[in-house]
């Protein structure tokens, strides 16, 4: 064993708090108090993995139990107990208070509307389960006072940066910091943060000049890393006896845990919850959302969802299936009538966001076409007949991703661009790296053809790089659906750099003018005259060999993105389920989905994307949470009991799209790894309560368990 | 304290030296180096750390390595040979079976015995015989898939169509 590091160590040098993402803190390890069960005390070096287990055995922690604060409606009552008195002048647990919309004028139509529907539901806590966890090694070179960090990131330059600003002052500037996020297993949004094991891992590399391996085993990450969701909200829709929807008003109650962790824009406390309104065309709505600490773990990560987007859309996908209910009418009907029309984009939300475009009527007749809607409705009413339970469960969402305009969106000040470098050697192969950083997405694949598809040079003679902050431009990262909307789009625009230079010298070694000139991919050649052409490999390797003189030699470009406006992908999912009548097992029998992420540019990696999403929007919808009990012990913080889905709760999935270019991208795409996280969930649960609602129940609760449904079924009557 | 034991690794003999406590998985990713087969958890959940033990799918976070000694193992870097790769790492290629690849070592060798006892199974048997293995990318439907391949490929049958499928 080499050493036993405590808050009380790290302190000397003030490293004992670190900067969340939201401008927040939270303890790298504590010097008094404990907040939540599972959170890192002391960390022990050792020389293998087997003898620091063992000096783990030997930390003696002594503990005085204090009362914790686990509800988060308690969290707010006079008199709670202040979780963070550290903060100068904290009296209370209250973190932040936002709000979107109009709220006098919703509440005028909500006092004059025919028909007003209200839910209270959660959008439980759950936690990413990447299956490979966080690491790293921090390996600090004292000679050269410098630091090379290698470790499992989604943002590897953002992550540089809160290194150099938390650690500057005992020496490691940027321009010492290399930070490298090799091939990395999957993120989901768990791996944006900075977590106490980094911290520790630099600062006892820097001390010892030893490099220093930190990696997570599963339970530590369950239960001590970024959670996502814990959302309460009240949800309300109001309307006509018609069933147009007039106006919608949500209040959330967020439990961050004992720190702010999210990793939202800075303006945007509640992420782009502001979504909520969702795919329907009306006027005026109010959200509002106030913050919490409790004595959990910290977070508010993404779970494969774009900021609290998939809280919002559960929201009023539940919301437009309760008033459909109420007035009578089908939902897939009522969502015909109530969407936005393909020719009212950009279609101005209530709640500030400019849908970019869309046409949600063909997303839904596709997929009522693709899962015989009315044949399935036929057969429900047969079934019902017999006793049998099935449901048919609708989600038409709108997603909001590609995050974003500098105007609005930073993340700890950075604006939120990204950026793609282009460099074509002699020979006509390039090299393309790029700000973000692959997790699995295929960027290597994605990019290289969206710079084949401008400059005509083959997709297989593109290399790709991401992840390391030496060699690759400065970007924000990879997650909230970013990749494609901001340096996908900074890769076309670099590559079209590159073709106006091309055009300068094909019209030197062709001796005409560039207007003579006309391109198809691969070659510019002179009108009219198709044979007298110069090939973008001749042309490369004039700017190398031959180029005009004044013009700057080589061809490489860099562009950093900085996008118009967010994109607006959307989507229309049917689910069908089967409920046992018995034993209440759910079996979703088909799931079709019907996604719209404008341009597609790999069908192949946008189905996967697709798939693994819906899988991920089933989890929380009938298997995940993070349970904890009043005492604050959490109750099910392993694998053996946070059911992630494997292939047999898994159905198979089927796919199909739409395709509404977003207007503003240089190649019309959108973004498309969460938007099935983010609208499976409702159209699963839409499935479960349509299948028992002739029974009289009119919501559940997420995760939908068998159990829970038959404590629900019980209620009214179902079961004696 | 130490304890010779004596294993096979896709191959090769190899005679170490281990503390009793010490993990079948520590050995083979830390001792001998071969970094293909992964650890996703502590409770024999996820299947990421999947070997053939004499050619029993494994998983080697719950097994010391002294329990293998005298064993053959076979791990994801065993699978392909000069000939090329095995069927089941063509189908995972052919059909992007995975994403981040994390589980996908241990799903290869589970379907490896999976293939080996049921040669042509249904869509649900592979299901079912994956259910031991966790994935969070991929959603599973291009993994089944990729196992329908290897099967076919195996059994010498007619490889099914690699081209994703629209509604």
């Amino acid at each position: 064993m080499v050493a036993v590091v405590t808050g009380k160590d790290l302190e000397k040098y003030n490293l004992h708090w670190m900067p969340t993402l939201m401008s927040d803190t939270q303890m790298v390890l504590p010097t008094d108090t404990v907040m939540y069960q599972a959170q890192e005390v002391a960390a022990v070096i050792a020389t293998d993995r087997y003898t620091a287990r063992d000096g783990k055995e030997a930390v003696r922690v002594e503990y005085e139990p204090m009362t914790p604060v686990m509800d988060p409606y308690k969290s707010m009552e006079p008199g709670a107990p202040v979780l963070r008195p550290d903060k100068p002048g904290k009296t209370d647990n209250h973190i932040w208070h936002w709000e979107a919309g109009d709220r006098a004028k919703t509440e005028e139509v909500f006092k004059n509307a025919d028909v007003v529907v209200k839910q209270h539901m959660h959008i439980p806590r759950i936690h990413v389960a990447s299956i490979e966890t966080c690491g790293c090694v921090a390996a600090y070179d004292k000679i050269e006072n410098h630091l090379t960090m290698y470790m499992t990131t989604q943002a590897p330059h953002a992550i540089r940066t809160v290194i150099a600003l938390v650690a500057g002052h005992v020496g490691l500037t940027e321009e010492k910091i290399r930070v490298i996020s090799p091939d990395i297993g999957g993120g989901f949004g768990g791996k944006v943060p900075v977590y106490p094991g980094y911290v520790i891992a630099i600062a006892v590399s820097f001390l010892t000049g030893a490099p220093v391996k930190w990696i997570e085993d599963r339970s530590e990450n369950l239960q001590a890393d970024s959670f996502a969701r814990d959302y309460h909200i009240t949800a309300e829709m109001a309307g006509t006896k018609e069933g147009k929807i007039l106006a919608t008003r949500f209040k959330v109650l967020a439990d961050h845990g004992y720190t702010d962790a999210s990793a939202n824009p800075s303006k945007f406390p509640t992420g782009l919850f502001s979504i909520g309104t969702g795919s329907y065309n009306y006027d005026t709505a109010f959200m509002e959302a106030d913050a919490v600490y409790t004595n959990k773990p910290p977070g508010g990560v993404a779970y494969r969802c774009s900021f609290r987007v998939t809280e919002a859309v559960h929201a009023v996908e539940r919301m437009t299936d309760l008033f459909a209910k109420q007035v009578g009418k089908d939902p897939a009907q009522l969502r015909m009538e109530n969407f936005i029309k393909k020719d009212e984009f950009p279609w101005k939300s209530p709640t500030g966001g400019t849908y970019d475009s869309g046409d949600y009527h063909a997303g839904l007749e596709k997929a009522m076409k693709a899962i015989a809607y009315d044949e399935m409705r036929t057969e429900q009413i047969e079934l019902r007949k017999q006793g049998k339970l099935m449901g048919i469960g609708i989600s038409t969402f709108t997603e909001i991703v590609g995050a974003g305009p500098s105007k609005d969106f930073d993340i700890l000040g950075i604006k939120m661009f990204d950026s793609a470098e282009i460099r074509v050697h002699p020979t006509g192969k390039a090299i393309a790296r790029f700000g973000t950083k692959s997790q699995g997405q295929g960027h290597e694949t994605t990019y290289a053809q969206i710079i084949a598809e401008e400059l005509g040079i083959p997709a297989a003679h593109i290399q790709v790089e991401e992840g390391d902050t030496d060699t690759a431009p400065y970007g924000l990262g990879t997650y909230a659906s970013r990749s494609t909307p901001t340096a996908g789009a900074a890769a076309a625009v670099a590559a079209r750099k590159l073709r106006d230079k091309a055009r300068k010298i094909a019209a030197y070694l062709l001796e005409v003018s560039e207007e003579d000139l006309e391109w198809e991919p691969g070659k510019f050649f002179v009108k009219g005259a198709p044979d007298k052409a110069k090939t973008i490999q001749e042309i490369v390797f004039a700017a190398y060999t031959n180029h005009p003189q004044g013009m700057e030699a080589g061809f490489e470009a860099t562009h950093y993105y900085d996008p118009p406006n967010l994109t607006f992908p959307s989507g229309a999912y049917i689910c069908i389920v089967d409920i046992d009548p018995e034993t209440c097992e759910i079996k979703i029998r088909r799931f079709v989905a019907i996604d719209d992420c404008g341009n597609i540019i790999n069908p192949m990696i946008v189905q996967g994307q697709v798939h693994g999403g819906l899988t991920q929007g089933l989890a929380p919808a009938m298997y995940e949470e993070l349970i904890y009990d009043e005492a604050g012990n959490i109750l099910n913080g392993t694998l053996m009991d946070y059911l992630v889905p494997t292939a047999v709760e898994s159905p198979s999935w089927e796919t199909g799209h739409t395709v509404t270019p977003s207007p503003h991208h240089p190649i019309g795409a959108k973004g498309v790894g969460e938007s099935p996280t983010v609208g499976a969930p409702p159209a699963i649960v839409n499935a479960i309560v349509d299948a028992v609602s002739h029974l009289g129940i009119k919501h559940l609760e997420i995760p939908v368990t068998p159990y829970k449904l038959f404590k629900e079924l019980k209620k009214v009557g179902y079961f004696k | 304290m130490k304890k010779t034991i004596n294993i096979k690794l896709n191959g090769t003999d190899h005679s170490v030296e281990v503390e009793p406590r010490k993990l079948l998985v520590h050995l083979i990713r830390e001792d001998l180096s071969m970094t293909g087969t992964h650890i996703g958890c502590d409770t024999t959940s996820c299947g990421a750390c999947t070997v053939l033990i004499d050619g029993r799918s494994a998983k080697s976070c719950t097994i010391l390595a002294i329990q293998a000694d005298g064993k053959e193992i076979t791990t994801v870097e065993g699978l392909a040979t000069a000939g090329g790769l095995h069927p089941l790492q063509e189908g995972f290629k052919e059909n992007h079976g995975l994403q981040c690849g994390f589980c996908t070592p241990g799903m290869m060798i589970r379907a490896v015995e999976l293939l080996g006892k049921n040669p042509n199974p249904t869509e649900s048997e592979i299901r079912w015989g994956i259910s031991g293995n966790l994935c969070r990318c991929t959603g599973y439907n291009n993994i089944v898939k990729a196992i329908q391949y290897a099967s076919a490929k195996m059994r010498g049958a007619e490889l099914p169509s690699t081209e994703p499928e629209f509604v």
